[in-house]
């Protein structure tokens, strides 16, 4: 059990995958203009995330491993997380239908979000067990949210602060999102 | 053999996801607004914006949802869509006021003195931001362009230093319109027309050292017309449309050829 929660916080914090890793910055600068929509969203990648790991783990140790087609990792990897995304979106406009409208165009783009595809690949990099990497989609999905609200609050400051002119918008969000990432620098070593 | 399994392998994975995802979406379906799916049917899907809406979806809503009722918005669509959608809504048919694009400068290369030589990025936006020297027009079109890029149906050519609409294939979108920062491209109604080909306000003399065929502001239109439609205001002469009926007379007698005749009634004719 310690072992799992070790691995959760150190793919939570440590190894945070928007921060640490750069993976998926596409969501992380795009939605991360109100909290509840960043929530949302980070919501949608966890359950993608877990989903995926649940499905491609298997896929990989039983189908590809037994059959020696390990290089046809990303293929199937990318074709299992597209249509996950797909059924996120058909489930979401179902029931929640407000966060479907808000979330709009980025939801699709979990598809191509690299977080959730190098969560998977990780997973299987790093030679982890079954329930090991399902905590490990979650230390990392539960990590993306963290850093998703962490900087929907620094970018809610930003909307009050006046920058000079050269940096308004996108200029100033980077450079937050630098410091930000340079936070979380203080975990390094701290796990595993 | 082994690219047999290999195809087998992710082509069955496929498979396996794809009904899953067809059965999703069939229990799962949401019934969309069977109104906003049958308007968004009518519109012609460019996304162009002339309706004023984020594109065709954005129209679609307004309609469906009741934020509007005006259907004739599409000016690309023209009274067809108009039709399909007063159908559609079980409203009365509203007439479009089909539009084209005209550029309001006949100042090429033999008659006007291009204001600026711009090495390097071929832009209007880029050259309208430098200063102009004394001996160019500031009014007329800059020629490099812009508005050519932007329209969707690549109905405007440059050819000697000003840009050319083709009527037949302007839609009547705006864009370039929006587009052109020195404001020379206007929407006019789509029948044959007499306009002005000039945007220049400056004194006539100062213009005529500029461009041949720049307005001078003379009035001789403004005097020659029967039916009082043009006025000449800030030297430049304005034709107001709704008064006009199209004698020809202010274009045969302009002393400097800036007020042209044409046909504009091209695309939405042919439709």
């Amino acid at each position: 059990m310690l072992k799992l929660i070790t691995v959760m916080m150190a793919a939570a914090v440590v190894n945070n995958c928007v921060l640490s890793q750069t993976y998926g910055i596409c969501p992380f600068l795009g939605v991360s203009k109100k909290s509840d929509q960043a929530l949302g969203m980070s919501v949608a990648v966890i359950f993608v995330m877990l989903m995926s790991t649940a499905v491609t783990w298997p896929i990989q140790t039983y189908v590809l491993d037994a059959l020696n087609l390990g290089y046809m990792q990303t293929i199937v990897f990318i074709l299992v997380i597209a249509a996950l995304v797909q059924l996120v979106e058909i489930v979401l406009k179902k029931y929640i239908p407000a966060l479907h409208a808000s979330l709009g165009v980025y939801l699709p783009l979990i598809t191509t979000n690299c977080a959730v595809l190098g969560v998977t690949v990780d997973n299987i990099k790093n030679g982890l067990g079954f329930g090991e990497a399902m905590f490990n989609a979650l230390g990392c999905g539960l990590g993306f949210m963290l850093a998703m609200l962490m900087f929907a609050g620094v970018r809610s400051r930003i909307e009050d602060a006046d920058p000079p002119k050269c940096f308004r918008g996108l200029p100033i969000t980077l450079i937050a999102a630098s410091i930000v990432a340079l936070s979380f620098l203080g975990f390094a070593g701290l796990f595993s | 053999m082994e690219i047999i399994i290999c195809a087998a392998i992710v082509g069955g994975i496929g498979l396996i996801l794809s009904i899953a995802l067809v059965l999703a979406s069939k229990f799962l379906a949401v019934k969309q607004d069977e109104t906003f799916t049958k308007v968004r049917a009518c519109l012609p899907g460019a996304n162009c914006g002339a309706c004023g809406y984020s594109g065709c979806d954005g129209y679609a809503q307004a309609l469906a949802s009741g934020q509007t009722d005006k259907t004739n918005l599409c000016v690309p669509g023209a009274d067809a869509v108009s039709k399909a959608l007063s159908d559609t809504l079980g409203t009365e048919f509203c007439d479009v006021i089909e539009q084209v694009a005209v550029v309001n400068c006949v100042g090429t290369c033999n008659v006007a003195k291009k204001p600026v030589e711009l090495g390097g990025l071929q832009s209007c936006a880029a050259a309208s931001l430098l200063p102009t020297s004394a001996d160019g027009c500031a009014y007329g079109c800059l020629g490099l362009g812009d508005c050519a890029a932007v329209c969707p149906e690549n109905a405007i050519c440059l050819d000697n230093g000003i840009a050319h609409i083709d009527t037949r294939k302007c839609i009547g979108c705006g864009l370039c319109m929006r587009t052109c920062p020195r404001k020379v491209i206007s929407l006019i109604a789509d029948v044959e027309q007499t306009i002005v080909a000039c945007s220049n306000k400056e004194k006539g003399a100062v213009t005529r050292l500029k461009c041949t065929s720049g307005g001078i502001g003379c009035g001789k239109c403004e005097r020659n017309c029967p039916s009082g439609a043009i006025k000449v205001v800030n030297n430049l002469a304005h034709i107001n449309h709704d008064l006009c009926d199209g004698c020809d007379k202010c274009a045969a007698g302009c002393p400097v050829g800036c007020i042209i005749k044409s046909d504009f009634s091209g695309y939405h004719r042919f439709k």
